[in-house]
Parts: C-alpha cells; structure tokens; sequence
C-alpha cells in the first residue's frame, strides 16, 4: 500500500537496526510519548530487535489510560441520565470508574453513541432539538482542534443543546513531570508526532535544554520509530540534546497554526489529574469563560468521586517509565483487558494491554 | 455466605455475578466474553447435547447417512448494506456453518422477527434477497415461521435460520483432525464484509466503495473436496475475524499456529479504511471467506483450484501449523518478530487517535 508499505520495509529496518547496535556504546534508556507509538513498538516487536544495552520505556501518551477516574464517573453519571445522548469516541466505552464502565450503562438503556468526530456529535445536537447531546471531548493536542470546532460550531449555531465533559491534557508538561522527578532515569524521548502536527516542536526546546536530553519527534510506523531511535541513539551517543524531527512528513517546527488558534480561541490551560500519576500543574485545557454554556460540568453538576484506585496497581510508575508491565504481579492474573485495575490495562494503546495482547503467553518475561 | 446460600449454590449463575450482572454487547461479539458465556453457562448446561460443540454444525448419523445441522440468528444493522441485506446474510451465513463441515447443504428453515411498522417494502426485497440466495446455493427453504412484535421491541427485522446438509464423503472435518505439518489458506481477501458494514452504519461518514464478500461457500468447498484433498479443518471467518478463528482452532486442537502479516490478503481500500479506524484485518468480519487446513503435500493443488474456480478473490496460503505442549496462534510481523495473536476482547472499538 503506497505511503505505508515504504514504512515498513524489513529490508530498510534491519539496515538502521544493524546501524543502531554498531553506534550504541553504552546503556540507554528512551522512552516513547504516545500510546500509538507503545502499540507499534510492541506489535512489530521493535524493541526486541534492539541491543540489549537500549532499554524503551512507554510514556503516558495514551488518553484514555490517563483520563481520572472522577471524570469517568462523572461521564458516566450523565450517559445515565434519561434526556442525555452521551457521544463518545470508541475506546473510552470500556475504560472503568469506581463501579462500571460506560458499556454497562448503555446496556442498561443509557442512550450511548459512538462517534468519530466531535462534529458529528454536533450534527446529533441538531437533529434532536429535544435532548441534551454530550460530548466526551478527551485527548491530547491531537483532539483538541476538532473538539474545538465543534465548540465554535454550536456557538456560531446558537445550539443550547450541546456540551462538552473535558478532559484535555497536554504532552510537555507530562514530560517535565517524568523529568523532574527525582528517580528520572529516562536518557531521551521520541515525541508524538501527531501532537507535533499540530502543536509544532518549539515548546520542547526549554525541556531539552533544561534537562539536557534529546528529543525526536518521531512518527508511528515501524521504520518511523527505528529512525527516530537512531537519532536518538546518536545524539546520546555525541553528547548532544537538541529537539530534532523525524516526522518530517508531517510536521513542521511552528506546526499547524490554525489548529492552535482554533484552540486558543476555544480552551485555556489548567491544572488537570492524570490516571496514575496525579495531578499536574498547567497540564490540561478547560473551556474558556465565553465558551462555558457548552461545559457539561457547568450544566449539570455531575457531582465529584473519590477515585478508588486498586492498590496493587503500578500504572502510576509504569507511566512515568520507573516500572514494566512484567514487574506487576497482578498482570495477566487479576489484571487484565476485561477486568482491568487500573490506567495502563484499559486501552489498546497502554504498555500493559499491549504487553498482554502480543506478549502474555509467550511468557519470554526478558523483553 | 450462609448455608441457604451454598444449599442453593447448584442453581447459581456460573459466571461470577459481579463481573457482569447484565448481558453486555461484547457478549454475543465473538470474543472472550462472548466465549465465558459460551464455556460457563451454555455449553455446560447441554452438555451431553453438544458433541461437536467447537464447530460451526453438529455432525451426526441417520442409518449410515451422516448429516450435518447448525443454526445461526442474523440482527444485522443496517438491515442492507453494500453488497447485500440481512437475508443474502442469513441465507449464505446458515449454508457456509454446513460447507464448514464438508456437508452439501440441502434444506433450510427461516424464522423472521419483525417489528411493528416495518415497511413492507424493505421485507420484500430481504425476502428476494434470501430467495436468490438460496437458488444460487441450490439449497430449499422449506419450512419457516413469522413473528410480529410490538414497535420499539425489535430492530427492525431479525432472522434466525437453520439447515442440514450431508456429508458425502469419509473425511472428518473439525479442529480435532488439525495436526502438526498442516498448511493455513484463506480463499480470498480479508475484512471487506465488516468494513462495508461499518461504512454503511450511521454516523460513520468515511466515503467508501467496499462492498460486502457476502457468498456462499459451498461451491469452493466442493472443488477442494472433488480434487480428493485431505482436508482436515474448514472455518468461516465471520464475527471475530481470522484471528479469533484460529485461535478457536489451535485451542481445540492443542497446537501452534503461526501465520505470516505480510502474507495476509488484504485489499488497499480495506487495509486504508482499517488504518484509518485503528482496526486490524484480522480481526475483522467476512462473510464469504474461509481459512483451509490441509497437509502441507496439497498446498499448490489447493491454491490451484482455488485461483481457476474464484480468480478475482486472491487466495493465498498464510501460515503452517506447529507441533506444541501448548495452544497458541503467533503473527510473524513484518519486520520477523512474532507475536501473540489473542481473540479480541469484548467489542473491537476504534480508536481516539
């Protein structure tokens, strides 16, 4: 298939692997951002054709690993109600609150709909005049445009039918958390490059030179990775921590500007809670105040919960890259994609559920 | 728990309440839950009524003759959708779980579900539709039944139909008779049938021509069958696609399978649309393919007749059978590192991004 099989050449990967494990002197440990890049690292087995001496940690790029607990139930307080439509992008149907998941609620009569774009959620606000349409805006700078959009649609349209739930979160602050915690021992980072599509890369020139690590943004296919990772490789192995791009296809330095300003106009950065890892400061979107007639927190109060977290869940650690899923004793016994205890185990794109899904039985624990 | 709890304990529900108090979607979806239900509740129930359980027919004998009879519902949404409508489904779904066995499908009953308001039109075109099926799988629907029910209580129209079919050879077709050394074939490319139900679903606006490979399969079946191939597994790739097939199928027969990605058919369009949905192919629905289980020997006799009798649908041999001390299916990636290939949990959801 053009434009996809060329990133995915065995015969172009295995000469950059060969190149990789020549260049390698030392022991490095990078970590990939973005839960897309984990699922691709994982299902084509990557990091196993790697030398030994690189260790691939897997960030907490995927949103709905981290979107908290207290939110889930509050998206689920408002699919339960009777004069809702609930929209929401596939995969947070099974992420679980403190009790149930949103699957459930729908099986109980809650008017649930799955949805590939905000505005089609929009479409679903006029078409039903009658019913209150929400919108689980969730994501990170990838979403943040379209769900944007669908803000200034409704407002240009006048539509007092239509609200968002929010759960927004941005990348750099993520990285400056994992970075400024005391047991860092992350070496450098391949960037999402569909955040940077959007966002650009400047915002990571402070973290690059603040923390002295150099930063790829790296795209999503299999030969995508394996360059960025020599990059990587190879700015660690001369000393150097500049932001580079491997995602030139798609991103540029100053990135989409229309995106940002449509952002801009529509969300302003707050503190948000990430699943697993607490809260960080600035690390988050919320809706503006012109904007907050669409803010479905605003509008019915959905009440806040204490998350009840598994205790014996380590997703907090294997987010910020200081555990792997095979460190947790409680992975493929009582924690698994159907009955998960927490962040990492809910989504496709967390480490563990990727770890479970190609990896589980082969019980080669080595990585 | 006291001891009125455990005097009742034989009458509990198996599956631990709390998992799931109520019937989920992903239930019915062809996935683990789906087979939980299956393993704990309904198969143990009938135990001794279900011999063949892991197969798509039962097989048994009348006087020497030996028949094959399965049963199938269809709740398809939307009721038509490129490519075809609920009847070519239930028509071609109920004939391919026979062909599966090696049966000749012969006679097949329909019961039709129909909701209050439906319009008759529509129930007109599914019954042609089912009509023309049947003609060109040379099957009689002969017995059959009508229900109505009130508006809001069924979706439309729902369809269960059941068949027999004979089996005119000696050969036993099923998982058990997989072994080591056995080649893995499909007979044609992978996912369209579930994708151009997904394009056609409300709400999904991505602009697509792909059209459902909704067939019967019958007509394959025999060709490999009159070649005087050793066949030792046949197996629609419906609800849960490839993957959750041969997963099926390495369980039962206690072996490893091992497929290769890069040897997956799979159409640019389909590969496209499954990219753009963070789906993958293999766990994808098709309505008019199968996987072929055969000794390695027969692979290029196999092919042959495949590509002559159905050129336009690119057959092709997609992995072997290994000897194991446990079951498992592994995908090779394209870059020749292996991994597990799990049956899908719950429903297949797209992806945020």
């Amino acid at each position: 298939m053009k434009y996809l099989d060329e990133y995915r050449d065995p015969r172009l990967a295995s000469k950059m692997l060969k190149r990789i494990a020549e260049r390698t002197s030392r022991r490095w440990t990078i970590m990939e951002i973005c839960g897309g890049q984990t699922h691709t690292i994982i299902r084509s087995g990557i990091d196993r054709l790697l030398p030994d001496k690189i260790s691939i940690l897997h960030g907490p790029g995927c949103p709905v690993c981290v979107t908290p607990v207290h939110i889930i139930d509050k998206a689920l307080v408002l699919a339960s109600r009777t004069d809702v439509i609930f929209c929401t992008f596939g995969d947070m149907m099974r992420v679980p609150g403190n009790k149930e998941d949103l699957l459930t609620v729908k099986a109980r009569g809650g008017d649930i709909r799955m949805v590939y774009s905000p505005l089609d959620a929009v479409q679903i606000a006029r078409n039903n005049p009658r019913r209150e349409v929400v919108f689980f805006a969730v994501g990170f700078e990838t979403t943040a445009p379209a769900n944007a959009m669908a803000v200034l649609q409704a407002y240009r349209d006048s539509l007092d039918n239509f609200t968002l739930l929010v759960s927004q979160v941005l990348v750099p602050p993520a990285i400056e958390a994992i970075l400024s915690a005391p047991d860092n021992r992350i070496n450098g980072f391949l960037a999402a490059g569909h955040v940077c599509t959007v966002m650009g890369y400047r915002e990571y020139n402070p973290l690059a030179e603040k923390y002295l690590v150099p930063i790829v943004v790296t795209g999503f296919e299999p030969l995508d990775i394996i360059q960025g990772i020599e990059m990587l490789i190879s700015q660690l192995e001369n000393g150097t921590c500049r932001v580079e791009n491997q995602y030139r296809r798609a991103v540029t330095e100053a990135g989409n500007l229309k995106a940002q300003h449509i952002i801009n106009e529509v969300f302003d950065v707050t503190d948000r809670t990430w699943r697993g890892i607490g809260n960080i400061p600035l690390s988050g979107l919320a809706l503006r105040e012109k904007y907050r007639d669409f803010d479905a927190e605003v509008r019915f109060k959905p009440g806040d919960t204490v998350a009840c977290e598994s205790s014996e869940c380590i997703s907090g650690l294997i987010l910020q890259g200081a555990k792997n899923p095979f460190d947790c004793p409680a992975f493929g016994n009582r924690c698994t994609p159907e009955k998960p205890l927490g962040a990492t185990m809910v989504s496709s794109e967390g480490a563990c559920a990727a770890y479970f899904r190609y990896r589980a039985k082969t019980v080669e624990k080595a990585g | 728990m006291t001891m009125s709890d455990k005097s009742r304990k034989p009458f509990n529900c198996p599956l631990p309440i709390s998992d799931y108090p109520s019937i989920l979607v992903a239930h019915g979806g062809g996935g683990k839950l789906m087979h939980q239900l299956l393993e704990k509740m309904i198969l143990p129930t009938f135990s001794s009524s279900f011999k063949n359980n892991c197969h798509d027919s039962a097989v048994f004998e009348i006087a020497g003759t030996r028949l094959a009879f399965t049963t199938d519902s269809y709740v398809v949404r939307p009721i038509q959708f490129p490519g075809g409508d609920i009847g070519t489904l239930a028509i071609n779904g109920t004939v391919n779980d026979l062909a599966m066995s090696g049966a000749r499908p012969l006679y097949l009953s329909a019961g039709l579900i129909i909701e209050e308001g439906f319009p008759m039109e529509t129930l007109w075109q599914i019954l042609q539709s089912m009509k023309q099926a049947a003609d060109t799988a040379r099957v009689k629907l002969i017995t059959g039944d009508t229900k109505v029910v009130d508006k809001g209580k069924g979706d439309g129209i729902y369809i269960n139909s059941s068949g027999i079919g004979i089996i005119e050879h000696s050969l036993n077709i099923e998982p058990r008779s997989v072994v080591a050394g056995d080649a893995v074939l499909v007979n044609g490319d992978l996912g369209r049938h579930g994708i151009a139900i997904m394009a056609a679903r409300e709400g999904l606006s991505i602009q697509t021509r792909i059209e459902s490979d909704c067939a019967p399969l019958w007509n394959s079946v025999l060709a490999l069958l009159s070649a005087e191939l050793e066949i030792h597994c046949l197996r629609d790739l419906t609800r849960g696609g490839l993957a959750s097939a041969l997963v099926e199928i390495a369980e039962t027969a206690n072996l490893h399978i091992e497929i290769e990605e890069a040897k997956l058919p799979v159409r640019e369009d389909v590969r496209g649309a499954c990219e753009i949905l963070g789906l993958d192919p293999v766990y994808v629905a098709n309505e008019g393919r199968f996987a072929i289980f055969l000794p390695e020997a027969q692979v290029s006799r196999a092919m042959d007749i495949l590509s002559n009798a159905f050129p336009d649908l690119a057959p092709a041999r997609v992995g072997s059978v290994y000897g194991a001390n446990r079951s498992a299916v592994t995908v090779k990636s394209t870059l020749g590192v292996a991994r597990i290939l799990d049956m899908f949990s719950g429903e297949q959801l797209p992806r945020i991004c």
